[in-house]
């Protein structure tokens, strides 16, 4: 049920048949309208404007000393295949770290669902606590841990010398895997969690052993939570700046660090805008055909048991 | 009904991955907070069990400051957040369509837009709008030291784009599982709107208002990316942190990551309760 605050203003006739409503709804109307000006206008200002802004200078040209000089080109837009291979770079590692997020954390959230017994709740909360803190510390505990003075040095005891672990791909992959993981476990465990358990007792019935039922049961029917998880990692991670500046240590190059050093090194704003546009673009036409993409899977995913 | 028996070997392995999992989780962390008690000042080896970094971390006046910074642009964007994430949550029923639509745009973009993104189409929009501004005033006032740009006001309100989106969602899926008849009772009661809103709907929101506020404090108090591009001259603690990372691992950054540590980690903890011991009693009471 909707509450009367929530009421939608088309749908206001069940009021006015009250006998003394008219007038009060009339009032509340006022008031909610009201309410709502402030925060409308704080995201034009601060959220809607900016975006435009950024449009605007895309179109400018750098200032001899850097900044931005008012023009209307799209010179800044042709410029933009000469960091193709940032582009490509953050496409891949997010691609990347996206399937390996997804690796571990299928099993684990099928852990969560189906071993958790009473402690579910414990559980999950143990994987979302981490996920609460500073992203920087996250990140940091693997730059202590990676680096000479950590397991490279361990591992000297063993015998094992010259492991470089900071600085490359891997310790990038490794710190999106860590730090996104909690994103991806969660929708997983949701969609596992709602898969009735007397599916899979059937299936055993009819003679499926355990990889059959998953198979054929378990795995279709979490696809939507499988899907929600994937997106809810990759989008973040192509604009990733701290893993790859800290993990990556400038080798491994995302658009995020292409941005940082077009604004702050080069100061060139214009071109850095026009990269930010191009960025946004190629989010909003990942999203849209892994939307189109996914749909089929899921729509398979609530056919498969009927088969 | 329990799990139709799988065999053994899966069942052990199973358990064994998720605790492997928990492990990574949790191992990194812990060697962080750990390594900020030993008394050596080398990471390889545990040496003995020392304040000492903390000490040294918390007289340094520069992390003093920039915790300052930090917890002032966390409660100020916090409140701004919470007032208008929750304003609007209740209003935008109301409010015409295509508004409402566009809003609704505006949220979703707040939260999937990466926060590189946010902050710097933020920087350019602040350092235009104020170079702007500042013509005006040294065309009005000549004499004036007064200066706008980037720094405390901007990294506010961009913390707040992204806190009125978290507490506009908590609160508006609190407010989609109120029973409407309570709200309906106090019209028919005739309350006034407004003392309906106060007495009625805010009450019964109040532990999401204020998960939410803590969601928004915390993500503040931690956020590095929007805070890098918009900060100006301002240094908050993430900023400050990241600089010392790049200077190199050191014990005294142990000490100051793992003081944060503690304090998201109570205030998720206070959210968490609040949120759930308030929707308990309610429970109770119908």
């Amino acid at each position: 049920m909707k509450s009367s605050l929530q009421e939608e203003p088309t749908v206001g006739g069940e009021q006015s048949e009250q006998p003394t409503a008219p007038r009060r709804a009339k009032g509340t109307k006022r008031l909610l309208l009201a309410m709502s000006a402030p925060g409308v206008a704080w995201y034009v200002f601060f959220l809607a404007a900016p975006m435009v802004i950024l449009v605007i200078y895309s179109l400018g040209r750098r200032a001899p000393n850097g900044g931005y000089e008012a023009a209307f080109t799209l010179e800044q837009y042709a410029a933009l295949p000469t960091r193709w291979t940032p582009f490509l770079n953050t496409i891949k590692l997010s691609l990347a770290g996206t399937v390996l997020c997804l690796l571990v954390a299928y099993p684990m959230a099928y852990f969560m669902a189906t071993r958790g017994g009473r402690h579910k709740t414990l559980l999950l909360a143990l994987v979302v606590i981490p996920f609460w803190t500073s992203f920087l510390i996250r990140t940091y505990a693997w730059v202590f841990l990676l680096g000479n003075r950590g397991i490279p040095r361990v591992l000297e005891v063993f015998g094992v010398n010259d492991v470089r672990l900071l600085n490359t791909s891997f310790a990038v992959l490794l710190g999106i895997v860590y730090n996104y993981l909690p994103l991806m476990v969660l929708p997983i465990y949701v969609s596992l969690e709602r898969v009735d358990i007397s599916l899979r007792h059937a299936s055993k019935d009819l003679g499926a052993g355990p990889f059959r039922t998953f198979l054929q049961i378990t795995l279709p029917l979490s696809a939507p939570g499988v899907v929600s998880g994937a997106l809810l990692v990759f989008v973040p991670v192509l604009g990733e700046y701290l893993i790859p500046v800290l993990l990556g240590g400038g080798q491994t190059y995302f658009l995020g660090n292409t941005l940082a050093d077009l604004f702050f090194q080069s100061r060139n704003w214009p071109f850095g805008a026009a990269v930010a546009v191009a960025f946004i673009l190629l989010i909003m036409v990942l999203i849209a055909a892994y939307m189109r993409f996914a749909r089929r899977i899921v729509a398979q995913g609530r056919e498969a048991p009927l088969i | 009904m329990t799990e139709p028996g799988g065999s053994r070997w899966i069942d052990r392995s199973l358990r064994g991955f998720g605790f492997l999992v928990y492990g990574f989780l949790f191992l990194p962390i812990a060697v962080v907070v750990i390594f900020s008690f030993n008394e050596g000042r080398h990471v390889a080896e545990l040496t003995g069990f020392s304040f000492q970094w903390y000490v040294e971390a918390w007289t340094n006046p520069f992390v003093v400051k920039a915790f300052r910074t930090s917890i002032s642009i966390a409660a100020i964007s916090g409140v701004i957040s919470t007032v208008l994430g929750t304003s609007t949550a209740i209003a935008m029923p109301a409010v015409p369509r295509p508004i409402r639509r566009s809003f609704d745009g505006l949220v979703n973009a707040a939260i999937v837009v990466p926060g590189i993104v946010l902050g710097l189409s933020l920087l350019l929009f602040v350092v235009s709008a104020t170079s702007w501004a500042n013509e005006w005033i040294s065309y009005f006032a000549p004499n004036s030291d007064i200066r706008l740009g980037l720094g405390f006001y901007s990294v506010v309100a961009g913390h707040s784009v992204f806190g009125t989106a978290i507490v506009h969602v908590i609160v508006r899926t609190r407010l989609a599982s109120l029973d409407a008849s309570i709200t309906e009772a106090s019209s028919d009661l005739y309350a006034t709107p407004i003392r309906t809103l106060q007495r009625v709907t805010l009450p019964l929101l109040a532990p999401a208002i204020m998960a939410g506020f803590l969601l928004a404090f915390t993500f503040s108090f931690d956020d590095f990316i929007i805070a890098f591009f918009t900060r100006g001259q301002s240094q908050t603690l993430p900023i400050y942190l990241f600089a010392s990372i790049r200077r190199g691992v050191s014990p005294v950054v142990n000490a100051t990551a793992s003081t944060l540590l503690v304090i998201s980690i109570t205030l998720l903890a206070v959210a968490t309760l609040i949120y759930r011991r308030r929707a308990d009693r309610r429970m109770e009471t119908r």
